[in-house]
């Protein structure tokens, strides 16, 4: 096990200044022993951390990334030259206060910002991964975690925390590690992947399959990439992201950049050349492989079928305080999902607190500025530090 | 359980919330219906080491609940109930709510199912002063503690405190203590079949558990 200063990314950066993070190497003496049967060995975890760990360790706080996200919570990104993905909740007297806590967040199992994944080289064979990348699961990438937090000499966490697919991990890491979890803040998410949700994401997964450039999905052999099917499927998975009314707020009918209907195929609509833009933008950052397994993960998420349907035996052994937090708005991971968790949570009498916030700006609120979640997120995270004896 | 119906509750627990507290023994498992800011359920953590949780329709109150380290779910007596499992709690708490729920009679039924005791406070609207409003005024009552009009209240199951009586025997339940309350707080023990209360008190709480 070797711990590198400069996680290895596939993009160029537009950020060189901005902090790269670090990545822990397992060698063949820490194999990940994944769902699937299969074993990756060796493998990388790229990860950041924000503030100190305290003397007793007893201030972790572990943040999971969604779907495209990555370990860059609270810092310029350095492939993007963008703020944290997260930068309202985590940092000095935010919500998740880095001057109090100490958080660390890593790139998951799969994905494409220095962890191991199918852009990855394969020691066996000295080329990209691709589709001979082992299929991961939500519960292999809190495996990977575990394996981070057993490196740093972190045994406890204080609070794990997460939205969407980071929230679906935060239910793993309680149910996989009780023990080590006091507190857990899981976030417009789900215990399972609902039909519609693995719907969507098989029209992304065959819009960048469909793409000639994804080549069987051995794109880097080729020295092409799958732009337009990445970008199409960023395109519709940006749709459930946000709301019918907050997209009528937002752009309505407006037009781009015209006065009048173009009569062509041109965007005329400014919510077409928005979602082109954020098609596009993620391309950039983004690696079409890493789309298809990680989807894949988030479509095999069924916390209950681990446990013979029952969602509640989960958390049987979990002595920690949950905090859910749901958006009204939000119809990829609704309320009701949410709430089915602390129904789970009551019945083995686990302690639970669950809110709703309104809002209308869909799944997509828990990354936007939405005060009463940060109100929430604090009150919270006070309580359990000050009973868990953190200062 | 709207805002209206939970009194500011600071340093000092409302009287109705202090008597119910009194009733709880030592290291119950609580739960608390509609528990507002959390006082009640705080109290008896502090002071009776319980095991408390908690529901409330309100999201101001629910992270006022959740940042003083309480364990509250969002929702509502009407919707919620159902999802717990039965006779888990050694004591549910149902203040000055059940009048505003949809369906008074299943919650109640939840309730006593829910806990192995059950302790509701409740405004009487079989008090004189309601009745007379009735009577010389003609109009709906609107009292101190309910001061709404017929078309705006929340309070849309009004009862007196006989009416709730029949309900909970409907109910199979079994009433085992009866304080009647009055503006001031506890009026003193009440007899529940008793006429008199059902005139001069302003509310009761009653401790039920399921026959």
């Amino acid at each position: 096990m070797t711990e590198t200063a400069d996680p290895h990314f596939l993009r160029p950066l537009s950020a060189p200044k901005a902090d790269a993070g670090k990545a822990i190497n397992f060698g063949a003496d820490k194999p990940l022993k994944l769902d699937c049967g299969r074993t990756l060995s060796p493998f990388s975890i790229a990860y950041m951390t924000y503030g100190t760990l305290n003397q007793a360790k007893s201030n972790a706080v572990l943040i999971c990334h969604a779907l495209t996200g990555d370990q860059f919570v609270a810092s310029e990104h350095p492939v993007t030259g963008k703020p944290g993905w997260w930068n309202m909740m985590v940092g000095p007297a935010r919500p998740i206060d880095t001057n109090r806590f100490f958080v660390i967040c890593a790139n998951v199992i799969g994905g494409c910002m220095g962890t191991t994944g199918p852009a990855s080289t394969d020691p066996a064979t000295g080329k990209a991964f691709g589709l001979n990348f082992p299929l991961v699961t939500v519960r292999d990438m809190v495996r990977a975690q575990a394996m981070l937090l057993d490196a740093l000499g972190i045994e406890k966490l204080l609070a794990v925390t997460g939205g969407s697919m980071g929230g679906m991990q935060v239910l793993q890491w309680a149910a996989s590690y009780p023990e080590r979890v006091r507190a857990a803040v899981p976030i417009a998410c789900a215990a399972r992947h609902s039909a519609q949700n693995i719907a969507f994401h098989e029209v992304g997964r065959q819009a960048i399959m469909a793409d000639p450039d994804w080549k069987g999905g051995e794109y880097q052999l080729h020295n092409t990439r799958p732009s337009k099917g990445l970008a199409v499927a960023r395109m519709a998975a940006h749709i459930t992201y946000l709301s019918e009314a907050a997209l009528q707020r937002k752009f309505g009918r407006n037009l781009q950049n015209r006065d009048a209907l173009s009569f062509q195929f041109a965007p005329d609509f400014q919510i077409e050349s928005y979602l082109h833009h954020q098609g596009m933008s993620f391309v950039d950052r983004f690696d079409a492989n890493s789309y298809l397994y990680i989807t894949r993960a988030m479509d095999y998420f069924d916390l209950a079928e681990d446990y013979a349907g029952q969602l509640a035996d989960a958390f049987r052994d979990s002595p920690a305080r949950f905090c859910i937090i749901s958006f009204t708005s939000d119809w990829l991971f609704p309320p009701a999902e949410n709430k089915r968790i602390a129904h789970a949570l009551n019945a083995v009498a686990a302690k639970v607190s669950f809110v709703g916030i309104k809002t209308d700006k869909g799944h997509d609120s828990f990354l936007l500025d939405e005060p009463e979640m940060f109100d929430t997120v604090k009150g919270f995270l006070n309580a359990v530090a000050l009973a868990e004896g953190v200062a | 359980m709207n805002d209206a119906t939970h009194l500011a509750a600071g340093a000092h627990l409302r009287a109705d919330l202090a008597a119910i507290a009194e009733m709880i023994p030592e290291g119950a498992r609580v739960l608390d219906v509609g528990c507002g800011d959390g006082a009640l359920l705080e109290h008896l953590v502090r002071t009776k080491n319980v095991d408390g949780r908690g529901v409330e329709l309100s999201q101001q109150n629910v992270n006022a609940c959740v940042a003083r380290g309480l364990a509250v779910v969002q929702g509502d007596a009407d919707a919620d109930l159902a999802e717990y499992p039965s006779q888990v709690f050694d004591f549910v708490i149902l203040s000055q709510t059940i009048q505003a729920t949809e369906k008074p009679a299943q919650v109640l039924a939840q309730l006593l199912r829910i806990g192995r005791q059950t302790a509701i406070s409740l405004p009487n609207f079989g008090h004189w002063r309601v009745r007379l409003s009735l009577l010389w005024q003609g109009r709906m009552p609107r009292t101190k503690a309910l001061d709404y009009h017929w078309y705006d209240t929340p309070n849309i199951h009004l009862c007196t405190l006989a009416d709730f009586v029949d309900l909970a025997h409907a109910q199979g339940a079994v009433i085992d203590r009866a304080l009647a309350l009055n503006q001031g707080g506890v009026a003193g023990e009440m007899r529940p079949d008793a006429l008199s209360p059902n005139l001069f008190a302003q509310g009761a709480i009653f401790l039920l558990r399921k026959n």
